[in-house]
């Protein structure tokens, strides 16, 4: 080790030669594709193409949940029809925010699970309590080695039990449960609404069905209105546990929106009249 | 694009090219917890909610755990590495079980956890770990543990967000410190004694509704997990929502 | 000593068809104690008669559990169960923490089948010395499963390996009607009389050599040894092999007759090496 105050702490040179300092002012833009990379191997850093909020909520029979079809790069809207909420087995739904292409190697993950889990088994073992912890597991194991996926996930459906589960998972492989979720924007933006209608499992137990899809539209709405990176077209999936149903309506629209303020906004751009 | 090797002067340590920005491996997910021994059981409680910065994340999420043998485990701070943590222990416990076939003694179980938490020395488990349960002779004990392994034997201990709120708390009122006999005139330091397990609840739950006041980070519900040698049971009290 | 041409390894098929290293090795399952067990709708039993080499020496272990769910029963080369067990509860674990769920019997056994097929297909190595019953209670119910050093698994509702085996399936084969509906106490029963049936003439049950372990819907894998198989002893009325007297007092009562026909066999496979550490 080198002792000079200096470079202190650093390989000494007669042992290791010249310092690298390509190493210690490694930046974090990827040079890796040109001629001189003398850089380490680094890993995601920022999410590229990404997806805004998953919103869910529980209501006396079932869980609400939605996400928009939109993948945005930065400011550019670059995908305009993206299933973000994946049916996974019979039992279980995932809704998956964040980066896009960790998303899809989360469904390429899924998938093969899915098809893992249909060898062996007669009947489907593969619950939506399976589902979480294995998510929470890859999510954890991953930001364990530095190289997250850039998601938040929100899992639903049944446990083997035939019980509801309702659960988010993050990049940093935290998990938790709550009549009411939402990642990204949806966070600050819808929880206040979702949870002025359920506050706690009681609540949840006497809003139905009808009112749940109501909130969740809502809630669309007002993410649409205030999240920039959000679309207005998005899959509605409602899980029924009378009927152990799981059904994912497409392309819906956000609809009675009121935009005549919008004339009145000045201040911003071309100053108007 | 070799750099200049900077000379003897501090000024060229400084760089040229943006500080990178690393990944965050670590968040804090709020809520506190406390155990404290009796003479012949012990608590561990923990406050029900988890946080991420200003947003709640759920208003009941558990984090204490009766891991069998008669222990109750806790690890507050990073959620992840928490549930981790007691996996890891779980497993290992279920070894000890497979390999020895008795039960995992709490000075055994303290030393264990020490191991796990040092063989993460230099990517630590980022929690203040509290362990609870009889010891040998079956009096009431509470190992509390660092990130890294370091640990030591209580009476009492609180963890967590809102540790340094309820700690000097339970200083006063488990060890009496600060406390004076009352027949000697202020000459003579109260006698410690034990708590029964009534003063002991009390006693939780006025340090987690005051530090639910305090702290933004600690309320909703409040989870008590009681040992003693009968085995353990579970109390849930609510608290403040705000 | 008759020298077989085609027993050199275990990857090596005879001009009839067979492997006899792996035959080999289910000879060593015969020359280890016997080990029972039967299934209910909602339990299974395993039974096992453990030996000791010597009058001074301990018991072997003839049975493991692998998770709360689940244990195995062993007949052969302890040491190799060892390895299978450990493999086994490596799994179980893994499942526990990577899906939160119990590990399927069916998953369990296949895992531990695919091990022993390699060692039959891969050179070098040699089959697995031992037999196992596999015990458990997963989300499809109470299964019992025999694992062989061939790689083949089956289910089954009653089972029996081990010396003198052949005496307790008989008795399963008779009574294999009433274990569905039977209770665990009657289970334990039936497991407990066919493993009587196996014992050589001068020998009886005792709380030293009897190992009994139970698994089912709301009970976890529980092992009984020493005192506390008493209470599923006292369940019969002659801790002695009443089944008939004409039985010869030696080990060899070997004569599967399930195995199929043996008359185009070549020369019958020689005896399982002797002094392997066969379980004592």
């Amino acid at each position: 080790m080198n002792h000079d105050p200096f470079h202190w702490g650093r390989p000494s040179q007669g042992t290791y030669g010249d310092y690298n300092y390509n190493i210690a002012h490694a930046s974090n833009v990827d040079k890796s594709n040109k001629s001189n990379s003398e850089f380490p191997k680094m890993h995601t850093q920022q999410p590229m193409i990404t997806g805004t909020s998953v919103i869910a909520i529980k209501y006396n029979d079932g869980i609400v949940m939605a996400a928009d079809n939109m993948g945005s790069y930065g400011s550019l809207l670059k995908l305009d029809d993206l299933q973000r909420i994946i049916p996974v087995g019979s039992n279980s739904v995932v809704g998956i925010s964040g980066d896009i292409s960790d998303f899809q190697y989360l469904e390429r993950l899924l998938d093969d699970l899915e098809v893992e889990d249909s060898y062996d088994m007669e009947n489907e073992n593969l619950k939506a309590n399976h589902l979480s912890e294995y998510l929470t597991r890859v999510m954890y194991n991953r930001r364990s080695k530095m190289n997250p996926l850039w998601n938040a996930i929100i899992v639903a459906g049944f446990d083997d039990n035939d019980e509801l589960v309702l659960k988010h998972v993050d990049l940093l492989g935290v998990a938790y449960s709550s009549p009411t979720l939402a990642t990204g924007f949806g966070n600050h933006l819808a929880i206040p609404l979702l949870r002025q209608k359920v506050e706690t499992e009681d609540d949840a137990a006497k809003l139905t069905k009808e009112e749940a899809i109501k909130t969740i539209k809502d809630c669309m709405k007002v993410l649409f209105y205030r999240d920039a990176r959000s679309w207005d077209k998005y899959s509605l999936c409602v899980i029924e546990k009378s009927t152990k149903s799981i059904k994912i309506e497409k392309d819906v629209k956000v609809e009675g929106m009121k935009w005549d303020f919008a004339q009145h906004i000045t201040g911003y751009g071309i100053p108007q009249q | 694009m070799q750099k200049a090797i900077p000379s003897t002067e501090y000024a060229n340590e400084i760089r040229s090219e943006p500080i990178e920005h690393r990944f965050n491996p670590y968040s804090n997910n709020g809520g506190t917890i406390l155990g404290i021994a009796g003479e012949d059981f012990a608590v561990l409680a923990g406050d029900t909610r988890q946080t991420t910065g200003y947003s709640i994340n759920s208003r009941y999420e558990p984090k204490v755990f009766d891991v069998g043998d008669n222990l109750l485990l806790s690890a507050n701070g990073f959620a992840g590495d928490s549930t981790q943590l007691i996996k890891v222990f779980d497993n290992r416990l279920k070894w000890y079980h497979f390999n020895h076939d008795k039960k995992l003694a709490i000075s055994s179980a303290a030393r264990l956890i020490q191991h796990m938490l040092y063989g993460k020395r230099f990517f630590p488990y980022y929690v203040h770990t509290i362990l609870a349960g009889l010891d040998e002779d079956g009096k009431g004990a509470i190992y509390s543990f660092d990130p890294v392994g370091s640990y030591e034997r209580e009476q009492c201990r609180a963890g967590g967000s809102a540790a340094s709120l309820i700690m000097p708390f339970l200083d006063n009122q488990v060890n009496f410190k600060n406390q004076m006999d009352p027949e000697s005139n202020g000459t003579k330091k109260k006698e410690i004694r034990y708590l029964s397990l009534d003063e002991v609840i009390q006693l939780v739950r006025d340090a987690f509704s005051s530090a639910t006041e305090r702290h933004i980070e600690v309320g909703d519900g409040l989870e008590m997990l009681i040992v003693t040698k009968e085995g353990v049971r579970t109390e849930y009290f609510p608290l403040k929502r705000d | 000593m008759f020298r077989n041409n085609y027993d050199n390894d275990a990857t090596t098929f005879s001009p009839t068809g067979r492997i006899f290293q792996i035959e080999y090795a289910i000879e060593a399952i015969k020359q280890g104690s016997a080990a029972v067990g039967l299934v209910s709708k909602t339990h299974v039993v395993l039974v096992a008669l453990k030996r000791n080499a010597e009058e001074l020496g301990s018991y072997q272990k003839k049975i493991i559990k692998v998770d709360n769910h689940m244990g195995i029963a062993l007949a052969g080369l302890a040491p190799d169960a060892r390895i299978l067990s450990n493999y086994l509860r490596q799994q179980a674990m893994s499942s526990k923490m990577v899906f939160n769920r119990p590990l399927s019997l069916s998953k369990a056994v296949h895992s531990i089948a695919d091990k022993a097929q390699e060692n039959t297909q891969s050179a070098g190595g040699r089959p697995y010395g031992v037999g196992l019953l596999v015990a458990g209670f997963d989300d499809s119910g109470a299964h019992l499963y025999e694992f062989l050093p061939s790689g083949s698994v089956l289910e089954y509702v009653g089972a029996a390996i081990g010396a003198r085996s052949q005496a307790a399936k008989t008795f399963l084969e008779r009574k294999f009607d009433e274990f569905p509906n039977a209770t665990k106490e009657q289970l334990i029963e039936f497991a407990l009389t066919a493993l009587r049936d196996t014992l050589a003439q001068d020998k009886e049950l005792t709380t030293a050599n009897t190992t009994v372990a139970i698994v089912g819907k709301d009970q976890d894998f529980t092992v009984y040894d020493d005192d506390n198989v008493e209470q599923w002893l006292n369940l019969l009325d002659s801790l002695t092999n009443t089944r008939s007297t004409n039985i010869k007092d030696e080990e060899d009562d070997d004569d599967d007759d399930d195995e199929g026909d043996n008359e185009n066999a070549e020369e019958a496979p020689a005896a399982a090496p002797e002094s392997m550490d066969i379980d004592p």
